[in-house]
């Protein structure tokens, strides 16, 4: 095949003492995209394998996301549109949207592969993909007129400092995307309180990090925050057609994705269900005070609630280990969300700090199984 | 009635190309060779010289720390060659056959007239103790303890792997007495599947399991009938091996052969042989092997076996040769999001759930993936039906903590126990070399 021949001649170019060497890592990464590797088994150990490879698992939680980023897209021009008053078609929302995301995509992708990759050819290691998901996740859950330079500054942090210095995919602490929205949400806190969103404006400036002119429409929450009415209908909190994140904002498009998930094993569907177990029943306990016009399962709708139970507290590496630690782990993020969101006025949304706060414990909830486990053991041998 | 336990954790790999009831003869060798390295945890001292007359069942090599603990010729011969490799490590050695097979007596014996010690020194002399595998560590075993238990597997539920009700006709008998011989070491246990030829046996407690592959392997038995705690040493023989001890006791002589499975989707004719252990595996696979294609020969199991080749040797345990493609010229594209339906997988992110069960694969060496940190979790979990946290395990390895590793376990398992996760993992570990590593480890610490 002729690809497989061009790949083939390029590769003494990359090796080791080859002219491009210092590029070595990004030669992997491409020949490893397009072909599946050849390595076979060892002399020793199982000479069969599975299909699935982590390439395949991160691929899909991207296609996983696709309803949620198509939805978001179309959504960022309706909410435009409607804001100033000007009639669109179905296809003008959508190439609004795409002019908006698309940006956001590509910044967070080169600034993020780009360190990856530098760093996969310091370490002399092969680049990770686990990137693809996170740099496609942080485009959906900043604000919509978050600048691009923001952007890059927020994706590099956490890559480096999220990632890389715990030793890469598999085995950092905090979710990487999370972090970067934690990093706008502190260093940049007017860009990002969550309570309102820029609707209007010229969206091209911010390429260049010039104000936005626009109009802010507040977001369900933000309005549940301030003790005013919420305006949002049940209807269109489910499909999403409120201002918030890109992401975030249509139930039915995440329940998509999420269904993918499970479907292909890859997000527990322990943490998933017990995420919104846990809010439900703290919603169902704490319910805004005075809040009109709101039921108490609305705030499952809301918000960031379904997007991280599903795509940010799913994420294997940073949520527990073991069976038992997915249930406390879910049920403690979606009380947590609820608890941040309804008694701290000053963070209208909750999800976020939630799992990030629960990130923390979740090796805690698998000391517990796996100590309990240790204990049977030692006493078995006691008798 | 045996008691039953059903497991639901496992994973029947259905391969193609499993081996007919059809049992013939293999070609004769002309060279039989005994590998060293088949007994893992034992340092050979050679005991022949090149040009020596040996029959069978005369000494190669001893275990250097147990000079009484001899592995025998399987024929009688000429030693031919000593085969070293690197720091005069013993590869093989190798013996020429004779046309007349000559076989050292070591006399008839009524095993209820023997107590525990007289059985071992039957079994050392004999060259069979070396084939008793011992918990912790999975080495062979040493003569000197004095076991908790001894487990025997009277099934394989790994792919491809020989039926032991197949291996086992006709020694029905053999097996009963070598039963009773361990029986007098120590407590004897047999894990059997429904329909064992061996269910009805006596002189040990009988358990039958239910469920996926590993349920044959027995250190998953003995997990889950008799968990072996720290500082307790637990035996374990494959069944085949127990009828060659009673053979040792009816006969008075040991015969090593075997009938073992030649399978796999690169074998034209997949059958049964019987064939002598060291025998030379291109006269057991002569002829039957595809050429269309770069294959490569395993001896065992395609989950736990060693790769081999046509000149190498059977080894000891063996109860099978799979032969698969190699597959490292198949340059598949785009292999993360194409459909690929022919390929086998647990994740529902390929089409194998679509396809009926009955749906034999065929697949070969390549790893299909990347190496990564462990990504994904619970992988290990679903198809490791123990009481144990395999990933937390391998990770304490990984991490060289002797301690973590006690307390999590590390004393009940054999790399074998981890195959089939190694084969569901997504992150491409090689969870048995690091299992064996970590069990090399332990003992050195501890010795």
């Amino acid at each position: 095949m002729g690809l497989k021949k061009i790949l083939d001649n390029l590769k003494p170019t990359f090796s080791e003492g080859g002219k491009l060497s210092a590029f070595g890592s990004l030669y992997d990464a491409m020949e490893t995209f397009f072909y599946v590797p050849n390595e076979t088994a060892k002399v020793r150990g199982a000479h069969i394998h599975d299909a699935i490879d982590s390439k395949r698992t991160i691929f899909f939680v991207v296609i996983a996301l696709i309803p949620s980023i198509l939805f978001g897209m179309y959504n960022i021009g309706l909410q435009h549109y409607d804001k100033i008053g000007e009639e669109s078609t179905l296809l003008c929302c959508f190439l609004y949207g795409l002019a908006v995301i698309l940006p956001k995509i590509v910044v967070s992708y080169a600034v993020g592969l780009g360190i990856e990759v530098a760093i996969a050819q310091w370490k002399k290691e092969e680049v990770h993909e686990g990137f693809f998901v996170t740099g496609i996740l942080i485009p959906l859950i900043v604000p919509v007129n978050c600048p691009l330079w923001i952007i890059a500054l927020a994706t590099a942090f956490a890559v480096v400092f999220a990632k890389e210095v715990f030793g890469g995919t598999g085995m950092n602490v905090f979710n990487p995307a999370l972090v970067t929205r934690a990093f706008l949400f502190f260093a940049y806190p007017t860009m990002m309180s969550g309570d309102k969103v820029w609707v209007n404006g010229n969206y091209m400036d911010c390429i260049n990090g010039a104000p936005v002119d626009g109009v802010s429409a507040a977001t369900p929450l933000g309005q549940l925050a301030a003790g005013e009415p919420v305006t949002a209908s049940p209807m269109e909190t489910i499909i999403g057609t409120i201002p918030g994140s890109i992401g975030e904002t249509s139930v039915i498009a995440i329940l998509i994705g999420a269904f993918i998930l499970i479907w292909a094993n890859i997000a527990s569907w322990k943490i998933i269900l017990s995420t919104f177990a846990g809010g439900a029943l703290m919603a169902y306990l704490l319910p805004y005070e005075g809040a009109q016009n709101f039921e108490w399962w609305e705030q499952l709708t809301v918000g960031g609630f379904c997007f991280g139970a599903v795509f940010m507290a799913t994420d294997p590496v940073t949520s527990p280990r073991t069976e038992g630690g997915k249930w406390i782990f879910g049920f403690l993020i979606g009380a947590m969300a609820i608890i941040i969101r309804v008694l701290n006025p000053g963070y209208p949304e909750g999800m976020m700090l939630a799992i990030l706060l629960m990130n923390i414990f979740a090796p805690l909830f698998d000391y517990c199984f796996v100590q309990s486990n240790i204990n049977k053991r030692a006493k078995r041998a006691a008798k | 009635m045996a008691n039953v336990i059903k497991l639901k954790k496992g994973l029947d790999i259905n391969l193609k190309g499993k081996a007919t009831a059809k049992i013939s003869a293999a070609n004769a060798s002309e060279v039989y060779g005994l590998i060293p390295d088949a007994f893992w945890g034992m340092k050979p001292k050679v005991v022949v010289k090149e040009g020596d007359d040996v029959k069978a069942g005369d000494a190669l090599f001893v275990n250097k720390l147990h000079p009484e603990m001899k592995f025998v010729s399987p024929v009688a011969g000429k030693v031919m060659l000593v085969e070293r490799g690197e720091r005069r490590k013993v590869l093989s050695v190798q013996v020429e056959a004779a046309a007349d097979q000559q076989y050292v007596d070591f006399g008839k014996k009524q095993v209820n007239s023997l107590n525990a010690e007289q059985v071992k020194a039957a079994l050392l002399e004999s060259g069979l103790f070396g084939f008793i595998i011992q918990r912790p560590y999975a080495v062979v075993a040493n003569p000197d303890d004095m076991p908790k238990a001894i487990f025997v597997s009277a099934f394989s539920d790994m792919p491809l792997a020989a039926d032991v009700n197949i291996a086992l006709n006709g020694k029905e008998a053999d097996f009963q007495t070598g039963i009773d011989a361990l029986a007098k070491i120590a407590k004897v246990y047999l894990g059997v599947k429904a329909g064992s030829i061996v269910e009805n046996t006596k002189n040990a407690t009988v358990t039958e399991f239910r469920g996926k592959c590993p349920a044959g392997n027995v250190g998953v038995q003995i997990n889950n009938v008799c968990p072996i705690n720290k500082g307790e040493v637990v035996w374990t023989l494959a069944a085949e091996e127990v009828a060659m001890i009673g053979g040792l006791f009816n006969e008075g002589k040991v015969n090593f052969t075997r009938t073992i499975a030649v399978a796999g989707s690169e074998i034209k004719e997949p059958q049964y042989k019987q064939v002598l252990i060291g025998a030379k595996i291109g006269d057991i696979i002569a002829g039957n092997v595809c050429s269309d294609k770069k294959v490569r020969l395993i001896d065992g199991n395609p989950l736990t076996g060693v790769k081999t080749d046509e000149n190498s040797f059977l080894l000891a345990h063996s109860t099978e040769i799979t032969a698969i493609p190699e597959g490292d010229d198949r340059d598949e594209l785009f292999g993360w999001i194409a459909p690929r339906f022919n390929e086998y997988s647990t994740s529902r992110s390929y089409f194998t759930w679509l396809q009926p069960k009955s749906k034999e694969y065929v697949l070969d060496a390549r790893v299909k993936g990347g190496h990564r940190h462990m990504i994904c979790s619970g992988e290990y979990d679903s198809v490791f039906p123990m009481d144990i946290y395999p990933e937390q395990l391998v990770k304490a390895i990984i991490a060289g903590d002797i301690d973590r590793m006690e307390a999590l376990g590390i004393y009940e398992v054999a790399p074998e126990d981890f195959a089939v996760a190694e084969f569901v993992d997504s992150s491409k570990v090689e969870l048995q070399r690091i299992v064996r590593e970590g069990l090399d480890m332990l003992r050195k610490e501890n010795e």
